[in-house]
């Protein structure tokens, strides 16, 4: 088998392939998952203390916005080359797949809060006012009614979320970490390798497309909101 | 039971001040179904969430149970909050629950297991009527049956007050009337306090013993529905319980006088007599009949003719009859 594909691909090759593959997979899943842990509960923030919402509080808004904003607005290569010293000490080092996992996670924490705080807006006020009137403290407004409610539309933004992290791979080359993206730049880039530069560069457009149609099928099975045509011939009014 | 007094309301919105709820003073006692009628934008919606405190009110209090809720912590008023329901224009369910699980909610969040919940829910969704849909979502039922899964979640805590925030307004005749034939059930059999909020007067006649007419944030007219029907005195109560009829409006610049009747007197000979003993001629504009509190109620819009004196003639026979009559 690997023979097969050595044939066809060169020498040692597919080897490489498996790694850059399970290394971008890595990379990308872990990236999101703590770009989430962090952007997850700031986008709670966001939602909840902006006026008029759950829990308004004027200056943790503002506060949060900022920052947030700010973290947005600084282009990636900027932002990686600003964090180093700061990677340095939390990771250890500045270079290498688990420093990029570290500048990945700083650029998208704040992308993701922001997701989180718009699918969380788009939850129906008077769903929220309903749970109000029945006593339901802040917390379980957000755990049992917003989170719920939005379950839907934070699949479809998590879908955007890690493909746009998956988009910002290929930038590992700057600092000597790896992948198909790293693979596809340095072999088209500086091996004048087209093929190779090629086939990477299609294997990383399929991991986009598995991971964002698998993730929209998912948000739209579980969305309860859509009526399925078998039950459209119940709608006449049962009289009690 | 609960009592407004002189609770206001005043939004500041843009650096203006907006009063939706101006000084509004009522008693709503055990077993009423209490109607708030008006227009749009008369503060209905704003008066009923000043009721269970969705609305912090600037002015008066809400005193519930003797309790008044503006002297709470916000621990203290959740849990008031439990004890009077809400049920709304747009139903509000959790649209990725089922029916029953929406029902369980106000049980989960007290913290009652899930099987007693579900126990309790079931038995409500029976109460109102959609024993067979308890599994389906919301988008899979029409307008009323989400009111009635509405209803029964409202019903979850066994609250004393049910509020109703138009809850009508968004479905038809037919299912309006089997909505409010079920909160007048849930009314009498499981002694509910119900409060009303819709701006139909027919919504007031079904089921309300009491009603409050409610204009620019005040409450303009209070009293029984039968009294109001027979004697409204302010304009806006007087549009509201006029038949609505296309014709009786632009013929209005008229001389035209409303008389209401109750199933006691018999109308036709009332009139007939009137048109012989007066010698005058009247126009029949309008008429209709309701049903309030099981009795028939009956208004009539008559329009007299230009001569003074015949219309002196036909007021003084009215008042003989003790006939309720207002010019409009
Ligand atoms: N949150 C708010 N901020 C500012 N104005 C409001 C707010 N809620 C209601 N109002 C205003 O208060 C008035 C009464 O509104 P509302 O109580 O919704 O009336 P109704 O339910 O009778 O139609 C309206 O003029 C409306 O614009
Ligand atoms: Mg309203």
């Amino acid at each position: 088998m690997i023979e097969f594909f050595d044939n066809l691909l060169g020498t040692g090759m597919t080897e490489m392939y498996v790694n850059a593959i399970f290394t971008t997979v890595k990379i990308t899943l872990l990236s999101t998952f703590l770009a989430y842990v962090i952007g997850f509960p700031l986008g709670i923030i966001l939602y909840g203390t902006a006026s008029g919402s759950i829990f308004p509080n004027k200056s943790v808004n503002a506060a949060a916005g900022v920052i947030v904003n700010i973290l947005r607005s600084i282009p990636f290569v900027i932002l990686l080359v600003m964090t180093q010293p700061l990677a340095s000490v939390i990771v250890g080092t500045k270079i290498g797949d688990n420093a990029f996992i570290f500048y990945l996670v700083v650029a998208a924490a704040p992308f993701v809060a922001r997701m989180i705080e718009s699918s969380l807006k788009e939850v129906d006020a008077g769903v929220i006012e309903a749970a109000q009137s029945m006593g339901s403290n802040n917390f379980q407004i957000i755990t049992k009614v917003v989170i719920p409610e939005a379950k839907p539309s934070l699949i479809i933004g998590s879908a955007i979320a890690v493909t746009t992290i998956l988009g910002y791979t290929p930038m590992t080359y700057l600092i000597a970490g790896g992948g198909l993206g790293e693979m596809a730049v340095r072999y088209g880039l500086y091996k004048f390798d087209s093929k190779t530069m090629y086939i990477s560069s299609v294997l990383l457009i399929i991991l986009v497309q598995i991971l964002q149609e698998t993730l929209n099928h998912i948000a739209k099975s579980s969305d309860k909101r859509i009526r399925n045509q078998q039950n459209t011939h119940q709608k006449k009014e049962k009289k009690s | 039971m609960i009592e407004l007094k002189r609770l206001s309301k005043v939004f500041d919105a843009d650096s203006k001040n907006i009063t939706a709820v101006n000084d509004v003073s009522l008693t709503i006692e055990k077993g009423d179904v209490y109607g708030i009628i008006g227009l749009s934008g008369a503060g209905k919606s704003t008066l009923v969430r000043c009721i269970n405190y969705l609305e912090t009110p600037t002015g008066g209090s809400v005193v519930f149970n003797g309790v008044d809720l503006g002297t709470l912590s916000h621990k203290e008023l959740l849990k008031q909050r439990q004890k009077m329901s809400m049920i709304f224009q747009n139903f509000n369910l959790l649209s990725q629950r089922t029916a029953l699980k929406n029902v369980c909610y106000p049980l989960e969040i007290i913290g009652t297991p899930k099987k007693e919940a579900e126990e309790k829910a079931k038995k409500l969704l029976e109460t109102v009527g959609l024993s067979d849909r308890m599994n389906s979502y919301p988008a899979q039922l029409s307008g009323g049956q989400k009111q009635r899964v509405a209803i029964a979640r409202a019903l979850a805590t066994d609250p004393q007050v049910l509020l109703c925030d138009e809850a009508t307004s968004a479905l038809d005749p037919n299912t309006t009337r089997s909505i409010l034939s079920l909160l007048k059930k849930i009314n009498t059999e499981m002694g509910v306090t119900i409060i009303v909020i819709t701006h139909e007067m027919k919504v007031v006649e079904q089921i309300c013993n009491k009603v409050a007419v409610i204009e620019n944030g005040e409450i303009v007219e209070k009293g029984y529905v039968k009294d109001i029907f027979m004697s409204p005195v302010s304009d806006i109560a007087k549009e509201l319980i006029l038949p609505k009829n296309e014709g009786i409006k632009r013929v209005l610049s008229e001389r035209v006088i409303r008389i209401a009747f109750d199933g006691r007197s018999s109308v036709e000979p009332l009139i007939a007599n009137l048109i012989l003993e007066c010698h005058a001629v009247v126009n029949i504009l309008g008429a209709d009949t309701k049903d309030i509190e099981g009795t028939a109620y009956g208004q009539m819009l008559l329009q007299l003719p230009d001569d003074e004196a015949a219309v002196n003639r036909i007021k003084a026979y009215l008042d003989k009859k003790e006939v309720k009559y207002e010019e409009v």
